[in-house]
């Protein structure tokens, strides 16, 4: 015999909800999103447009920009590319453009090389992690100390990197004081903290490569670099793009080592854009405020072409995984 | 594994590695060395030509007892402790609310709102520097510890909102689900049910901001001057302008000025390492 539920003999009556209860669901996110969203908005957000605003304008950076700058539309933009009649290319501009592609490219470089190192500390020997922590810590450093170490360790005179040379029976280089070299100078700099992130990466990424995946692959004969390419890296993907994706901002943010080692220098020749533009408006080449914001613009434009990848990325993982 | 462990490959095989990990390791970092063995040396060494023979005596200790109480370096620390732990807890505390939000709620433009953050994240910093500089200046916070911080708390909260919302979306939704039935309140399951869920992800991201600010050299040159409120990372430039040259002090200089995160990094480094990988990994 089956007993019937007990049915409470009154008919239900759900107790009275405020407003905000009965709307609970939708107005909460919004409440945890404010404060947030209100300092993004007013220091990054808004900030963007108001740079392509006075990017119209030449302006010293005295007063308001509307009051004390006079507008020149894209005067500013027509000087740094050169276009129009009898015009020619601003020559920091050039400089810096071919700068920056020499730091993208080479900064590129910091993937291999990590993924590199990764797969030679990949071992369970005595001490790994330790060796593993000190291979990584370079990252930890602040780029400026990264900048000072290397400066000294490229001093034509007291640095070790000479030194070095000189005890194999090789010349002396001045690699930041000579404009062919001094860039690679510093791209190499800054490749060294940027590897060790790459590094760190991969390690992760190894660690959790399907260990019945690489088995299967030994018996069927495969080793060395076909294992690498055919089975680990697909299995590192992930990592990959994050080593790309940070690498590359990296590199077209990169502004401390150029300030620290060279100051632009010599002759303008390490400029690139990101210290161009602090140069023209805060720095030597003084308080063109207009004119650094038309060259941030262009940046913007040209790292806005990554990003927009990147973000395009993410969003089919996000369908791929929608609950 | 891959690859495969060299011990599989015979006793040589793992000799050779044990000898080839150090030699490596001292190559890797043979520029920080370099520095390091500078600090110890005294003045004379370089008056003399002496750069890369053994210091003629220890003069680690005078060196860095001059950093400490006959520079402006004890200031420049302090600055930096004083800006440093507020953008952190600010940003931390920002971006779990966002997190929380992005990350459990569904709603229109949710992920707008998301890759908004993380766009704004990616931006170069250039573009910013121009008006928040006279944001900053109009509010009079320019040259002040708040005027940065602000900043800092404000664009670190792109890069915190992707790391907690994405760590909060691998939380098991069940248990939200289950507080909702309960008819527990939308912000007693963000304070209780949530947040005690995300103390990994607080800690990883709490040594992390610290290490980007403490770091930091860009906002501290365009928003701050002089020693009263500069960074170390700032500072540094003018210790070394003032004492230029002697580079037994310039390098006892930089290296107390890069200790604090390395010894951040040492006492926290699985928090550090999870938080800076998270992602590469499916």
């Amino acid at each position: 015999m089956v007993e019937a539920p007990a049915v409470p003999q009154e008919e239900h009556v759900p107790p009275r909800r405020g407003w905000y209860r009965r709307n609970e669901i939708a107005i909460t996110p919004w409440l945890f999103l404010a404060p947030g969203i209100l300092f993004f908005a007013v220091y990054v957000i808004v900030p963007i447009f108001q740079s392509f605003d006075i990017s119209l304008y030449e302006w010293s950076g005295l007063g308001s920009v509307a009051e004390n700058g006079e507008y020149v539309g894209l005067a500013n933009y027509r000087d740094i590319l050169g276009i129009g009649p009898d015009e020619t290319m601003d020559r920091d501009f050039e400089i810096s453009i071919r700068n920056n592609f020499w730091w993208l490219t080479l900064y590129l470089l910091a993937i291999p090389f990590g993924l590199g190192i990764a797969l030679f500390l990949n071992q369970t020997v005595a001490g790994i992690r330790l060796y593993k922590s000190l291979f990584f810590f370079p990252f930890v450093l602040s780029q400026v100390i990264v900048g000072l170490v290397f400066s000294w360790f490229y001093l034509p005179n007291e640095g070790l990197l000479n030194a070095i040379l000189e005890f194999f029976g090789g010349e002396g280089v001045n690699i930041l004081g000579d404009p062919d070299t001094a860039t690679f100078g510093i791209i190499a700099a800054g490749l060294w903290p940027q590897t060790a992130y790459c590094m760190i990466l991969y390690l992760t990424g190894l660690n959790a490569v399907d260990p019945e995946q690489v088995e299967a692959a030994r018996l069927d004969g495969a080793k060395g670099w076909r294992m690498l390419w055919h089975v680990i890296l697909p299995q590192l993907k992930p990592a990959t793009f994050i080593a790309f994706v940070v690498t590359v901002i990296g590199a077209l943010r990169s502004f401390d080592l150029v300030a620290i080692m060279t100051n632009g220098g010599p002759f303008g020749q390490t400029n690139i854009l990101s210290f161009w533009i602090w140069d023209v408006s805060l720095g030597e080449g003084g308080l063109k405020y207009g004119y650094a914001s038309a060259i941030a613009v262009i940046l913007f434009g040209i790292m806005m072409v990554f990003i927009s990848y990147f973000i395009w990325s993410m969003w089919r993982d996000e369908r791929a995984v929608r609950r | 594994m891959f690859p495969k462990p060299v011990q599989q490959a015979g006793p040589a095989a793992s000799a050779t590695y044990q000898t080839l990990l150090p030699v490596a390791l001292v190559l890797w970092l043979i520029p920080l060395i370099a520095v390091a063995l500078f600090s110890v040396k005294p003045g004379a060494d370089f008056a003399v030509g002496n750069y890369w023979g053994l210091p003629s005596y220890f003069a680690g200790w005078e060196n860095y007892r001059a950093v400490f109480f006959e520079s402006n370096m004890p200031r420049y620390l302090l600055n930096s402790v004083l800006i440093t732990v507020p953008t952190v807890v600010g940003a931390v505390a920002l971006s779990t609310m966002t997190g929380f939000a992005l990350g459990t709620y569904r709603f229109r433009g949710n992920l707008w709102i998301f890759f908004m953050f993380v766009a704004g994240n990616f931006v170069p910093f250039q573009i910013l520097m121009v008006p928040v500089r006279e944001l900053t200046a109009d509010m009079g916070l320019y040259n002040t510890f708040l005027g940065l911080i602000l900043f800092h708390v404000a664009f670190q909260t792109g890069f915190c909102t992707l790391f907690m919302r994405n760590f909060i979306r691998a939380l098991p939704y069940e248990l939200i689900e289950a507080a909702r039935v309960e008819g527990v309140a939308e912000w007693r399951i963000f304070w209780f049910v949530v947040l005690p869920l995300m103390k990994p992800a607080i800690a990883a991201l709490s040594v992390l901001v610290f290490t980007f600010i403490w770091n930091d050299y860009f906002w501290a040159i365009v928003l701050t001057q002089g020693e009263a409120t500069q960074p170390v990372t700032a500072g540094i430039t003018s210790f070394n302008a003032q004492y230029r040259a002697s580079y037994h002090l310039m390098s006892a200089g930089s290296i107390v000025a890069a200790l604090p995160p390395v010894v951040m990094f040492f006492a926290m480094q699985r928090h550090f390492i999870a938080g800076l990988t998270l992602g590469a990994v499916k």
